[in-house]
């Protein structure tokens, strides 16, 4: 080998050296339209070399021809396609990539306007950092503090706040800190963890790469020097194993592995793991890749894992450690932002993918819209494109969680509209609420297939009426546990037998022993359960059978459901009002006992408040009434409405 | 202990997340070969994402016919020492079609681009890995990771899906597809890191040495493989040089370079201040053609 040959090596290795300890910092920047962002990356790709010859010549060649011969661009660096070139604006998120010795970079440029909320929460997602921009003459914009909102929201952990422009403010400090003042204001209210404010000119130079002259009142580093020193290796979720499997290998009969990218936490051979959502423990036996064993895999490792045990575990599932669990639940709460063409539409099934796992979706509840100018929370019953809002799901399977504060990879997911495809949102878990307590809906009945025409009546509802001396309808017992609503109901059976009618009662207690046995007492659970009793009224009234229906059924919302599922003109709300002290002494079935005693949960008139019909058709006083009389009350009842014609036997 | 990864460990990792994601849930998947550099690191990154299992998908190269031989050589060798399954698609017009007849434009259009969508509707293929770099070109700076095409492989620049996070949206309809870039964050620098690194073979192209060639509009246009009509003022000279991109042997400029190996390739990009996209002709043809290509179905 020739010296020169040698040098080369030496050189080069050097530099890969070096190269090597280098990390990655990822930011976002975003800002007002004329804020000057674009000039900005393109000064920072410009003065950091990052920029090649041949693609500024690209430029030069394509500004030709317009109208005033201005001075090379920087912004047209990054304006990408030939539709943001031609509006002079930035519609999609552009990536770019430079690299100092210090640290190698990727921009996620995000556009400013409002109507591109979505790109910026999309750019924010993966983000250490984000640079947002601000006009110094024109301080904090609107459109600045939903920057700063979205900011926070996507949980991007540093903030740097450039105040641009200087050099048309002569470099003064008075504008700086004025525009450093309001922001801070309104930052307070938001999660923004580490704040920066750097003053800087992306024109001339000022403080972009290295520290100007013309503003010896900063004494902070440049914003260079920021991107490039900011601590971010505390950000990382290293406390919480989180191991989502991607796929399980098995390439031959004595290998069995399981390939994913640790979300976060730290895994060992040896450590003992559990499988979700099968709960199984075993231990981990060894974690390989191409390059050989490993002694420990921490995020964003993608390894694969072989366990000590055979267990049946799959895509979808998750290795935790032991003793740090995440939530396992179908019912939770997240903010959304909102990016699909159409707008939320709470009667549409939904896919959520979630980690390595996707699954159908519903919307239970929207409790909210976000004024992202004001941060003020307003009453809404859809999200369009680009708005914020607080909303409720349920999925068909459980999702392995985490809050997205704490867990940005397991907190976060994307919402599919399961008809076109299209990525319509993006959620981030919230967990301020017991799930059992968060607000449930009925699932939607199915749309009826257009294919599939179900069988032609015979018999019609007249016919039906004229055999059976009555009219189908479901009278529907709502009340307290020990308000007397299965007793009620069994009265009634019996009055309405004696008198030639064939009632069917479906009973609280012994549909939860058979149809909704594998459902809970959370919100979500019992919003299925009533769904499945509303719905079996619903056939028997279609085959002319007269319904008694005795559920606690404690939220006006679930009874509104469940009328408009049976059909409102065959819907018979009877309430059996009575106070929680005296429900309490007949306690039959110990459940008040038991909710006391803190075994049972989500007990209505214990835990959660039982909500009084607004218009019952009957209301029956029950401590001053009994049960008989209440039956016959309800017969009556059932009479003036033209449901039976029947008389009562008279006593 | 520091438990952090450098840039090319974070790199490799979501490229690895990628092709692992793919494979889950793509029924038919197949990584578009073109011998290049990139697809060299791609090859590597996927024998890493399924070990210690082989590779489940088989490679695609659409040829025009115009390739250079030390491509065909190191293609056919890769994909033996791999045990990979290769596929070679070539357009029915592949080998006669031409580029001084037809311009670069209709040719890479008929050759490239509709080759590769003949041979993914014939294989009925449902997602493409592709090596493209989002740093190479401005309209693919914009480009999603899982990059949505319908029905006539068309790309829609305005009707891309939201990307978050690492979880990619893989739902499609029949007919519909999805091409993938693994390496959407790596730049050509990372590129060449990672093989010098990994010890990544890759075609001898790369590295400088003397070649036939002519200079035309400042590119060095190689001799070696086929007839490239001259124009009057040109004569044949022998240059050291190198190719930083590989295409058609028509197509495709060297640059003036002694860089014989992988480390000095690497010094050579320390100091370099072209970007490499330079020494192919058809990116040059109108403002925007990347992007005009990428419409009609190009990756």
């Amino acid at each position: 080998m020739n010296p020169s040959e040698n040098h080369s090596e030496e050189a080069a290795s050097d530099f890969l050296r070096r190269d090597a300890e280098k990390d990655l910092l990822r930011f976002s920047t975003a800002g007002s339209i004329d804020d000057g962002k674009s000039t900005l990356i393109g000064r920072l790709l410009h003065d950091s070399r990052g920029v090649y010859d041949d693609q500024l010549a690209a430029i030069r060649k394509a500004a030709r021809g317009r109208p005033e011969g201005e001075t090379l661009d920087l912004a047209w660096i990054t304006d990408g396609l030939k539709a943001e070139r031609e509006q002079g604006i930035t519609i999609d998120v552009a990536y770019r990539y430079f690299a100092t010795p210090r640290r190698k970079f990727i921009i996620a440029d995000t556009p400013g306007h409002e109507q591109y909320t979505r790109n910026m929460a999309t750019g924010a997602s993966t983000a250490n950092l984000a640079v947002l921009l601000a006009d110094a003459r024109l301080g904090i914009l609107p459109q600045t503090r939903r920057h700063a909102f979205i900011t926070a929201l996507l949980g991007v952990p540093h903030l740097v706040l450039a105040v641009n422009k200087m050099d048309l403010v002569e470099y003064r400090q008075e504008p700086f800190d004025a525009v450093c003042r309001t922001f801070e204001e309104f930052a307070t209210r938001l999660r923004i963890t580490d704040l920066r404010f750097v003053p800087i000119s992306a024109l001339n130079g000022d403080n972009v790469v290295t520290r100007s002259a013309r503003m010896p009142w900063y004494q902070g580093p440049s914003l260079l020097d920021l991107l490039e020193t900011v601590y971010i290796g505390g950000d990382r979720n290293l406390v919480d194993l989180r191991f989502p499997v991607q796929n399980a290998f098995r390439p031959d009969m004595t290998f069995r592995g399981y390939a994913g990218t640790v979300a976060s936490g730290i895994l060992r051979p040896g450590d003992e793991v559990v499988a979700l959502p099968s709960m199984r423990t075993t231990r981990v036996k060894t974690i390989v890749t191409r390059d050989g064993l490993h002694n420990e895999a921490f995020p964003p490792m993608a390894v694969v894992v072989t366990l000590e045990d055979e267990l049946d575990v799959g895509r979808g599932d998750m290795l935790v450690h032991r003793h740090n669990l995440p939530r396992i639940e179908r019912h939770f709460e997240a903010m959304m932002v909102w990016m699909g063409d159409e707008p939320l539409d709470p009667g549409r099934a939904y896919l959520i993918k979630h980690t390595t796992q996707t699954t159908r979706a519903r919307l239970d509840a929207l409790r909210y819209a976000v004024d992202v100018q004001t941060l003020n929370r307003k009453p809404a019953d859809t999200l369009r494109l680009n708005e914020i809002g607080r909303a409720v799901w349920t999925t068909h399977r459980p999702l392995l969680f985490d809050a997205y504060e704490r867990n940005r990879h397991t907190g976060s997911f994307i919402v599919i509209d399961e008809r076109t495809n299209a990525t319509v949102a993006a959620g981030m878990i919230i967990e301020r609420e017991p799930a059992e307590q968060l607000p449930a809906r009925m699932a939607p009945a199915a749309m009826p297939a257009p294919v599939f025409s179900p069988p032609r009546r015979r018999i019609s509802p007249a016919e039906r009426e004229q055999r059976w001396g009555h009219r189908a309808a479901t009278v529907w017992i709502t009340g307290l546990s020990g308000s007397g609503k299965s007793d009620v109901a069994r009265a009634l059976e019996r009055l309405l037998f004696d008198a030639g009618v064939r009632p069917v009662v479906l009973d609280g207690e012994e549909v939860r022993l058979g149809l909704s046995a594998e459902l809970d007492f959370s919100s979500a659970g019992r919003a299925e359960h009533l769904r499945r009793v509303a719905e079996t009224a619903r056939l028997l009234n279609e085959s002319g059978v007269l319904v008694i229906c005795a559920f606690a059924s404690p939220t006006e919302d679930l009874r509104r459901q469940a009328a408009e599922r049976i059909g409102a003109e065959r819907f018979f709300e009877v309430f059996l009002d009575a106070p929680v002290e005296w429900c309490e002494t007949r306690d039959t079935a110990g459940l008040y006992r038991r909710a006391r005693a803190g075994e049972l949960r989500n007990v209505a008139g214990v835990h959660l408040p039982y909500e009084k019909p607004a218009r019952p058709d009957l209301t029956i006083d029950m401590p001053d009434i009994g049960v008989e009389a209440a039956a016959a009350r309800i017969l009556t009842g059932l009479q003036e409405r033209g449901i039976v014609r029947v008389t009562p036997p008279v006593e | 202990m520091k438990h952090t990864l450098t840039h090319l460990q974070q790199l490799e990792a979501e490229s690895i997340h990628i092709f692992r994601e793919v494979v889950a849930e793509f029924e038919r998947p197949v990584l578009l070969y073109s011998v290049g550099k990139d697809s060299s690191v791609m090859l590597r990154l996927a024998q890493k994402a399924f070990h210690p299992g082989r590779l489940p998908f088989p490679l695609l190269h659409v040829d025009t016919g115009y390739k250079f031989r030390e491509m065909y050589e190191f293609r056919d060798r890769t994909a033996r020492e791999l045990g990979a399954t290769l596929l070679v698609y070539r357009h029915a017009e592949a080998g006669r079609a031409n580029p001084f007849e037809l311009g670069t434009q209709a040719c890479c259009a008929l050759l490239k681009t509709q080759a590769l969508l003949q041979a993914l509707r014939k294989h009925k293929f449902d997602a493409a890995f592709g090596g493209a770099r989002r740093e190479e070109e401005k309209s693919r700076a914009k480009e999603r990771v899982f990059s949505f095409r319908d029905e006539f492989g068309q790309w829609d620049p305005r009707n891309q899906r939201p990307e978050l996070w690492n979880l990619y949206n893989s739902r499609i309809r029949p007919g519909e597809s999805i091409r993938v870039f693994p390496l959407s964050n790596w730049t050509e620098l990372d590129v060449w890191q990672y093989i010098h690194a990994e010890k990544i073979p890759v075609v001898p192209m790369y590295f400088a040495r003397e070649r036939d060639v002519i200079v035309r509009d400042d590119q060095l246009i190689p001799l070696d493989e086929g007839p490239v009509p001259l124009r009057p003022d040109e004569t044949p000279q022998r240059i050291c040089c190198r190719f930083r991109s590989l295409g058609c042997y028509q197509c495709t400029g060297a640059i003036r370079s002694t860089a014989a190996n992988v480390p000095e390739i690497i010094e050579e990009m320390m100091t370099i201040r072209q970007s490499e996209r330079a020494t192919r002709v058809i990116d040059h043809d109108a403002e925007g053609s990347m992007e005009m290509k990428k419409r009609e179905g190009y990756f």
